[in-house]
């Protein structure tokens, strides 16, 4: 496949960014999304020009590294899934395509395609946490939990803290991202103890962090590549009220 | 240097750790304090580590290569944990899963440290579930287990095919109240760059921004190397793509001995390359071959679809060949059974490198939705990355490089021959002998950080409690940073035509040919002057665009790649030593009849540990003799 990519390039934060044209010939519709950026990359590099700066890591979807937008979509246009594991095949010759890096106050641009998420771990540090020290477990059957409770946690739980969800928002809100730890630990007996400081802490941190708030668009469940529910966020509500 | 003291306690294994805990010496309360650890890696050993020396008291200083802490690859395991439970009541003990391990391991791993692993098991189960991992649970709210390859008991406890990420949410969560806590300071995107030693003694490290290109200086009383494997050596492997050996070399070339480099894990189910460009080979589960069977046409080049070959037309090899294990025996045996199957020319695909794993009679038996139940994220990621309904039509997997058994050598302690210089979880040698069984990474890198490290170090750092904080204004400290910047400004200054990326893919092509899932001593001593070869040319013709002092992730590649030909040096090396086949090492001319890996007990029993002895010299090799107290040495069969 030929392909015309649009990419943001943005020497650091504090330059200012634009657009760059790069033509791709021979894309293979086998190739992952990335590997066709690492294919420009080597081209770039072998023209002596500075190949484009892209976090990445696990490179199947686990890891939550890579985001960028492609086409108007967080991790592009297919669902459920991420950049990394986003094949070429749904690709087609002389396509265009414009990648972003996500834009989000909170998330700013470190140069290229790649943002500063350190305020996610700032909110988990706040209170994304079972109290328990090492040693002091309980006999782990000791805890009977619900099958169902146990399998609405894991849903929750599987959060890969990619930003895509504040990247979807207009109005740049973290809701999903913290209402997805906060229903993980409120439906296991484990963290009904701290619950209410929980969700205070997580919340506070979250707005003081400048991620604004949720107007119930829901273009986060619809972007997120774990199809994380909104539900989350409607627990996350009764859980803060229940905390004063 | 040059005597290997492993640190054993004596008598009987069972009590061994009991008996070490009760006689270890402590640091009091408020000596902790002032005591500096650093730890290097935030998966699920260096996280748990740090966590839990924070929990003791200790300042911690945490860093990692990743912009969070919760991206370390651990993330990516999939299939379970591995506890000695007995929740089955299938006759599971501590003894039983040590001696799957050390049989598993081809009687090439120390029997007191596999045998500790097993033992803090059942306490890793519990922590995590304190945690609110959200283990998968059965309909009366207990905890469920399922089996994996070379066990007969069902011990390994899961969150779907996500464990891996479960258990490091947890471990980060742990780490992240340390961290609010005051105890743990974390240092993210940083890439710990080289060692530091005052008087012989592991003091700092020497580490690159990699957002500014700064090089820091960081010092500790005790250095701690939480820093994974080294499967990308041969570029395409299961494992991330920046996973890399750099750390734990840098710390071998200052001292630490490095054991059994050869023993490298080739995970028999994984996609299937499927273009030139690929990056990393995907990972399927081993659980999958729980339900899966894997097998090829009985006639060579059969180009039909798979669901049109009749089942007698199939061969179910691994059910044929080990009627005992069937489906689920260990990894290194199911690598090299479906290699044996496709070099003789029964592979399908269009390269003729692929077997199939085949779902369709589990789904007659037990139901669409169970499978999907058990499997769906594996089968979704499978369909994404390939495009195929694997509910419909067989997957299509092929081994890949996985998991390093070899490592640094640590002694009971887990310290390496550096005094202050530890090394836990995958990065170091000792759990897993020759091959490692499926969900015993998880346990060990657990095991090492939250149970075994925190009670250890404390014998080290109890003579430390009189040492000040260590300056960073030290010659030590000024000459290994000089180094640093001297190797980073070389690689810049070499203005040749080829990127890293492309070096390093010509690397791990040699490694995959000569030194991958069946080695022989021609090829292995080809694979010598290869990589000289290749090694000479990087140091030519290596491309680096940019500057040091700014984000350079090619710069950062240089560096893994130009570790990781000396590192192959030595792997290759290790392999032409160890004159014998076990376990992930299978050398062609030591096998039986039946083509089974055919150990030599005689002369083999010993971890091969090397000493660096410099630039352009050959390692020296130590050994330390394995000793069996408890078990017998066997053929492992699983026939």
């Amino acid at each position: 496949m030929k392909l015309t990519l649009k990419i943001w390039r943005q020497k650091n934060p504090k330059a200012k960014g634009n657009f760059e044209t790069y033509i791709m010939d021979n894309v293979s519709p086998k190739m992952a999304f990335l590997e066709m950026l690492d294919a420009l990359n080597k081209k770039l590099i072998e023209e002596h020009k500075d190949p484009v700066a892209f976090d990445n890591d696990c490179r199947e979807g686990i890891c939550g590294s890579c985001g960028m937008y492609i086409n108007g979509h967080p991790h592009g246009p297919v669902p459920a899934i991420t950049t990394c594991s986003l094949s070429m095949r749904y690709f087609k010759e002389g396509d265009t395509i414009w990648v972003e890096p996500w834009r989000a106050k909170p998330f700013p641009v470190i140069k290229d395609l790649i943002v500063d998420r350190s305020a996610f771990d700032k909110i988990q540090i706040a209170g994304g946490f079972i109290s328990v020290n090492t040693g002091a477990a309980p006999e782990a059957n000791s805890i009977l939990i619900q099958k169902k409770k146990s399998d609405d946690a894991f849903d929750s739980a599987i959060c890969i803290g990619c930003g895509a969800c504040v990247a979807a928002c207009k109005n740049a809100s973290a809701m999903l991202f913290v209402s997805a730890k906060i229903s993980q630990f409120a439906l296991l007996p484990q963290g009904r103890v701290e619950a209410r400081e929980r969700v205070r802490t997580m919340v506070e941190k979250m707005d003081e962090l400048g991620f604004g708030n949720c107007s119930n668009t829901g273009a986060c469940e619809a972007e997120c590549p774990k199809e994380i529910k909104l539900v989350n966020i409607a627990r996350l509500y009764r859980e803060y009220y229940k905390a004063f | 240097m040059g005597k290997l003291i492993s640190k054993i306690p004596d008598g009987p294994l069972a009590t061994k750790w009991t008996k070490y805990k009760a006689s270890v010496k402590l640091v009091n309360p408020a000596n902790k304090k002032k005591l500096e650890i650093i730890v290097i890696g935030t998966g699920l050993s260096g996280a748990s580590a740090s966590s839990a020396l924070g929990e003791l008291g200790y300042s911690v200083k945490t860093f990692c290569y990743q912009d969070s802490p919760r991206r370390a690859h651990s993330v990516a395991a999939q299939g379970g944990i591995n506890a000695a439970k007995n929740y089955q009541n299938d006759g599971d003990s501590t003894f039983r899963l040590f001696y799957d391990m050390i049989k598993g391991g081809d009687f090439r791993a120390r029997e007191a440290n596999v045998y500790r692993a097993a033992e803090v098991s059942n306490q890793v189960i519990d922590h995590f579930t304190a945690l609110g991992v959200p283990f998968a649970r059965d309909y009366g709210g207990t905890l469920d287990t399922r089996s994996f390859g070379g066990v007969q008991v069902s011990r390994t406890f899961y969150s779907k095919g996500q464990t891996g990420q479960q258990c490091l949410l947890g471990v980060y969560s742990s780490l992240n109240r340390q961290i609010k806590k005051g105890n743990v300071t974390m240092y993210p995107r940083r890439e710990m760059l080289d060692l530091v030693l005052i008087e012989g003694k592991a003091r700092g490290i020497i580490a690159r921004n990699l957002l500014t290109g700064e090089i820091e200086r960081h010092a500790a009383h005790a250095v701690v190397l939480a820093t994974g494997g080294y499967g990308t050596i041969y570029f395409l492997s299961t494992l991330a793509v920046n996973s890399n050996a750099s750390a734990a070399w840098k710390a071998h070339k200052k001292g630490a001995f490095f054991a059994n480099p050869s023993f490298v894990q080739i995970h028999p189910t994984c996609v299937p390359q499927l273009n030139e460009f690929q990056s990393k080979l995907t990972l399927m589960s081993e659980s999958l071959r729980n339900d899966g069977r894997v097998w090829v046409p009985k006639t060579k080049g059969d180009s039909r679809p798979a669901n049109d070959i009749p089942e007698e037309e199939r061969d179910y090899f691994l059910e044929r060949r080990y009627p005992a294990f069937g489906n689920l025996v260990p990894r290194d045996v199911a690598s090299r059974a479906a290699k044996e199957r496709c070099d003789a020319g029964f592979g399908i695909g269009e390269t003729g490198l692929a077997v199939n794993l085949d779902f369709r009679d589990s789904i007659k038996k037990q139901g669409k939705e169970a499978i999907e139940n058990k499997y769906g994220n594996l089968f979704d990621m499978y369909k994404t990355i390939t495009g195929i309904d694997s509910y419909e039509e067989p997957m299509r997997i092929y081994p890949a490089g996985h998991y390093t058994m070899g490592g640094l050598w640590v002694d009971y302690e887990l310290m390496t021959t550096i005094p202050g210089l530890y090394a836990i979880g995958e990065s170091n040698f000792s759990d897993h002998g020759a091959n490692r069984l499926g969900a015993s990474s998880l346990m060990q890198a657990s095991g090492d950080g939250y149970f075994i490290l925190p009670n250890t170090i404390s014998n080290y750092l109890a003579d430390e409690i009189r040492v000040p904080k260590i300056p960073t204004d030290k010659p030590e400290f000024a000459e290994a940073e000089k180094t640093v910047i001297e190797r980073l400004n070389k690689f810049i200054s070499i203005k040749g035509r080829k990127t890293a990326a492309s070096f390093h893919k010509r690397l791990g092509k040699i490694m995959w040919d000569y030194c991958g899932m069946v080695r022989n001593e021609e090829g292995l001593n080809k694979a010598l002057i290869l990589i000289k070869d290749l090694r000479d040319e990087f140091w030519r013709d290596l491309n680096i665009p940019g500057e040091f002092a700014e984000l350079n992730q090619e710069l950062e590649k240089a560096g893994r790649v130009a570790d990781y030909f000396e590192l192959a040096e030595l792997l290759v090396t290790d392999a032409l030593n160890r004159k014998e086949s076990c376990g992930a090492h299978f050398r062609e001319e030591y096998q039986t009849p039946e083509g089974e890996a055919l150990r030599n007990d005689e002369e083999f029993a010993y971890v091969a540990v090397w000493e660096y002895a410099g630039e352009g010299n050959p390692h020296n090799l130590h050994k330390e003799e394995l000793k069996f107290e408890e078990v017998e040495m066997k053929v492992r069969s699983y026939k």
